[in-house]
């Protein structure tokens, strides 16, 4: 169907980055043990560096840096991470997971105005909470088909929005402000020296979490992000991770090769909805107040957009896509406004000529491409691999 | 059943492991298998043969669960399995192959035939996340037992290739891999020797005698004759979703009825 | 509650004839759903284009002041047309650029969908931003208040106890059911219609009997889009004033009245959307209008919960799930 577009430089062009980016791949297969320790440490003392003046001067000249880290770009790489888990490797479309974000930032807001717990009570039970939250949804809509669940999760995240925005016990569409931060772990402040002061953290007091400085609350959400991405790592490497791979490909055959096809669904989504709980409950322990319009629609969609942008299903591809759509925005000015009619067109553009995202998985590449995958292909394509529907498949 | 059906059953007095007890199958007005009554014993090697559409298929799905059937039961060692979920049907030993090959096409052969591993596995997402070490030991387990299976199909060089670049029959012999890492007690092997040529349908047929001897039952829809003759140990026959005949190959291969199905012949004409 | 009671007939007045404004952009989602297994998420973006060209040519022409009668009839025809050639030649070109070249290539249906919601967000926004930033309304005198308060002069139809139909209701209810069975005619009864069928129930086969495809998918995006350019004048009549983002809300509750219905059942919409517009009108009555869109999307999980297929059926195709 594409041999004539093969000889066009643009194809071949993308040829070769794609061949690029697999030898990598294979390259970090067989690297050693030891090897890929070393790689992880870097990224973990390069994250750490991250919030310095230098660096901030360039990728943030209008606003505060470390406080841009926190959120958007913390923040959405943690939902990033959190939406991947449903959408990348259980193959469901989720249109309303700024629902469990908002969950998330009212449990931090109520429990922490009218009851007083703090961040750390809090952010158990608003985990607990989202994931529970996850598993009333999903359980009697993870059994339709994708797009359904789609529209329905986008239903769910209307009716939280405008339930906190009707329900005076949480303030409507006022909101809850006076949340409170983090309470200080200690004092102790990096010292003024020359290795620290070379990375540019020297004097920086990072566990404690005040008004202004933003810096402690970007290594509360690194932690954060980082167990995340340990915690999903894991899955993905076990019986979990071929479990929702193999719902991905073709739910039927999992079923009956012995997979609890609905048990495992709804896991990918109460954990989708922790991580995004979580995420809430971090913000909003920064934000000091929160109102129903800080989660639209369009966060859900944003989110979305980051993780199909950078690769569905590969986390390196996820999270840088969530830092470019969180930071592009921000770093060139003007574009603001624009930034959602961007991210539209983007999204379309992706679908026609990159489906997979900038750093796809290779798995993730060919379902997308060949329209296996999630949900199957489309009724009429034109000379296009035939996928069937449940019941007539097996026959 | 009627008296053209052989009666083979005092020849091979086994113990039944999958009994169909009047099964009717119906798609709104269509009935695609009519009071259908089966008994497969253990060890044996069972052939379900018939023309095209004759509700061979339909069978399978009933006894793994996809349908429930709209009249019958489904016995399996005792225990009805008719009404259980897909996944259950499953664990409790019954695998299969499907007539068009349905691998996970984007994933290695290790990770296919490890899915159907994990069937028996108990991690749940707690040792999986925590990297518990029984969960350490399932992993290391069911990639022994993936490893064996591959060598025992005769895959064992393609373990790390992804399944949709394997050639077409080793894509099959993939898919019985994978059935038999859930560790069935039965085996259904869909049109297993569809699209392989007389080498690959020579070895297919040693194949399904190794499976056999590892005290599996094994019951098969096959088109082609000479494989189906040369290993079964019972066939019966479906036209229309009636069993016409049941018997010994040697039987089967003289019975009217079901040389005038193959060819057409209305069976009441005489 | 009491106020349901006491309010009967103007809660299901309203409720019909939102209903019928549901079920005629929920036809577009069906139909586009039966052909091609896609929610268009840009549906709701067509109509919102309806809304602006209805009202547009209001502007155009000048809007004449207090029209009733049979005036108002054929200046709504006029802003029908206007919005029916605009959203269907939107849509036409809407598949063109973010479907179709994922159909020739076989793609996934989560990549279609995800294009889908591109072109949803980048519509909308290019409204928003580039072509009428504020709230668009009824033309005024420079500087001035609008000419009259309405273009339509709405009076009572019917007036029996508590029991009012107004004339610019009775119209939208009137004009969405005509509009229904126009369609369902053309679908049952043209050569057009029975290719847009057969594709439905089976892409292969109809391709093999030398169907053309592109032609069926395009003339399904034509008409689809068509009657959410119908809705959208019917939608001005009714509220006058329309914004980038009011097909959003709109859309998704007619795709839930297409689900309610059954999708792919053109019939299906009809019941789906009146339903859905009664159920919202009557959940105002009792629990506050502010409720009113948590209502529908109850209804919605609800419905998908217990009857999947919907109250009608899938009648253009069968269930895959």
């Amino acid at each position: 169907m594409n041999d004539s577009t093969n000889t066009n430089p643009l194809t071949r062009m993308r040829g070769g980055y794609t061949s690029f980016s697999d030898s990598i791949h294979d390259r970090w297969a067989t690297a050693p043990r030891w090897a890929r320790w070393v790689v992880y440490l870097l990224l973990i003392v390069l994250a750490i560096a991250l919030p310095a003046d230098g660096i901030g001067s360039f990728m943030s000249p209008y606003t505060d840096w470390p406080t841009l880290l926190f959120f958007p770009i913390g923040g959405y790489i943690l939902l990033a991470i959190g939406l991947n888990v449903v959408v990348g490797q259980a193959g469901m479309l989720d249109l309303g997971y700024v629902a469990f974000f908002a969950i998330g930032g009212y449990g931090m807001a109520v429990f922490g105005t009218k009851y007083g717990w703090s961040f750390w009570e809090i952010l158990v039970v608003g985990v607990l909470l989202s994931a529970l939250s996850g598993i009333l949804l999903g359980a009697p809509t993870l059994r339709l088909r994708g797009d359904y669940l789609a529209i329905v999760t986008l239903g769910f995240g209307e009716i939280v929005r405008k339930t906190a925005n009707n329900w005076n016990y949480i303030g409507g569409p006022n909101g809850i402000g006076g949340i409170p931060h983090p309470p200080t772990l200690t004092e102790w402040t990096i010292p003024d020296n020359g290795l620290f002061d070379a990375i540019g953290i020297g004097g920086v007091q990072p566990f404690k979490y005040g008004a202004l400085d933003g810096k402690p609350y970007y290594y509360l959400m690194l932690v954060l992000i980082i167990l995340a991405i340990v915690f999903v790592k894991r899955l993905e490497a076990s019986r979990v991770g071929r479990a929702w791979a193999s719902i991905r490909e073709d739910e039927d055959a999992a079923e009956l090769m012995g997979v609890p096809t609905f048990k495992f669904k709804l896991a990918a989504f109460a954990i989708g909805a922790a991580i995004g709980g979580a995420g809430g409950v971090m913000y909003a322990s920064q934000a000091v107040s929160i109102i129903p319009t800080n989660f639209p629609f369009i966060l859900s969609a944003t989110i979305l957009a980051a993780v199909v942008l950078g690769g569905s299903g590969n986390l390196p591809g996820v999270i840088l896509g969530a830092f470019l759509v969180a930071w592009i925005p921000e770093r060139i000015r003007g574009l603001q406004e624009y930034r959602v009619l961007v991210f539209g067109a983007v999204l379309v553009i992706l679908m026609i000529f990159r489906p997979e995202g900038l750093l796809p998985s290779r798995r993730r590449k060919a379902e997308l491409a060949e329209g296996e995958g999630g949900m199957g292909s489309m009724g009429a394509e034109v000379g296009g691999p035939v996928t069937v529907g449940a019941g007539e498949g097996v026959e | 059943m009627s008296e053209t059906a052989a009666v083979p059953a005092e020849k091979k007095a086994g113990v039944p492991t999958l009994e169909l007890r009047g099964i009717t199958m119906r798609f709104g007005g269509v009935v695609a298998i009519n009071d259908l009554n089966l008994t497969i014993n253990e060890g044996e090697i069972f052939a379900l043969i018939g023309p095209n559409g004759a509700g061979k298929t339909t069978v399978f799905n009933v006894v793994t669960g996809v349908y429930q059937p709209t009249e019958g039961q489904v016995v399996f060692q005792d225990s009805r399995i008719d009404g259980k979920k897909r996944f259950q049907v499953t664990k409790r030993g019954v695998a299969r192959t499907f007539q068009n090959v349905r691998l996970f096409h984007n994933m290695s052969a290790m990770e296919n035939v490890l899915v159907g591993a994990d069937a028996h596995h108990r991690t749940g997402l707690a040792g999986a996340a925590l990297g518990l070490p029984w969960h350490r030991r399932e992993e290391r387990d069911g990639r022994a037992k993936a490893r064996e299976l591959m060598e025992f199909v005769g895959i064992g060089h393609r373990m790390e290739e992804t399944a949709k670049n394997l050639p077409y029959g080793d894509q099959r012999r993939l898919e019985i891999a994978r059935a038999l890492a859930t560790d069935p007690k039965l085996l259904l092997l869909d049109e297993p020797a569809a699209g392989m040529n007389p080498t690959e349908k020579e070895e297919l047929q040693g194949l399904i005698k190794r499976i056999r001897d590892t005290g599996r039952t094994v019951l098969l829809i096959e088109h082609d004759m000479s494989l189906i003759m040369g290993i079964s140990d019972r066939i019966a026959v479906l036209d229309f979703g009636q069993k016409i005949a049941e018997g010994l190959p040697a039987e089967i291969q003289n019975n009217q009825r079901v040389i005038e199905a193959y060819l057409g012949v209305p069976a009441d004409a005489s | 509650m009491n106020n349901l009671f006491s309010q009967f007939w103007p809660y299901t007045i309203d409720g019909l004839s939102l209903g019928a404004i549901y079920a005629l952009v929920a036809l577009g989602y069906t139909m586009v759903y039966g052909v091609l297994r896609l929610i268009n998420f840009a549906h709701s973006e067509i109509f919102m284009i309806g809304t602006f060209a209805a009202l547009g040519t209001l502007h155009l022409i000048g809007m004449p002041a207090n029209v009733g009668g049979f005036a108002l009839v054929g200046l709504v025809l006029l802003l029908a047309v206007a919005g029916g050639v605009a959203s269907g030649g939107s849509a036409v070109i809407l598949e063109y650029v973010a479907y179709r070249p994922l159909r020739r290539r076989g793609a996934s249906r989560l990549a279609a969908l995800i294009s889908a919601i591109g072109a949803s967000l980048f519509l909308q926004q290019l409204f928003a931003r580039l072509v009428i930033p504020k709230a668009f309304g009824l033309p005024k005198e420079k500087g001035a208040l609008p000419v009259q308060g309405h273009f339509a002069h709405k009076s009572d139809v019917i007036h029996i106890g508590s029991f009012e139909l107004s004339n610019d209701k009775l119209i939208v209810i009137v004009g969405a059911v005509l509009m229904m069975i126009a369609l369902d005619m053309f679908v049952n009864r043209t050569k057009l219609g029975r290719g847009i069928r057969a594709t439905a129930q089976d892409p292969e086969t109809a391709v093999l009997m030398g169907v053309n495809i592109d032609r069926i998918v395009t003339a399904t995006f034509a008409l689809g889009g068509a009657m959410a350019g119908v809705a959208a004048a019917l939608y001005m009549l009714r509220f006058e004033e329309t914004r980038f983002d009011v097909g959003f809300l709109l859309g998704i509750k007619a795709f839930t009245a297409a689900v309610l219905g059954g999708i792919g059942n053109l019939r299906g919409a009809l019941v789906g959307g009146i339903v859905l517009g009664l159920i919202e009108m009557y959940g105002a009555a009792v629990f506050g209008s502010q409720w009113q869109d948590v209502v529908a999307f109850s209804v919605l999980v609800l419905v998908l919960m217990f009857r999947p297929t919907g109250l009608l059926g899938e009648s253009l195709q069968q269930a895959r799930a």
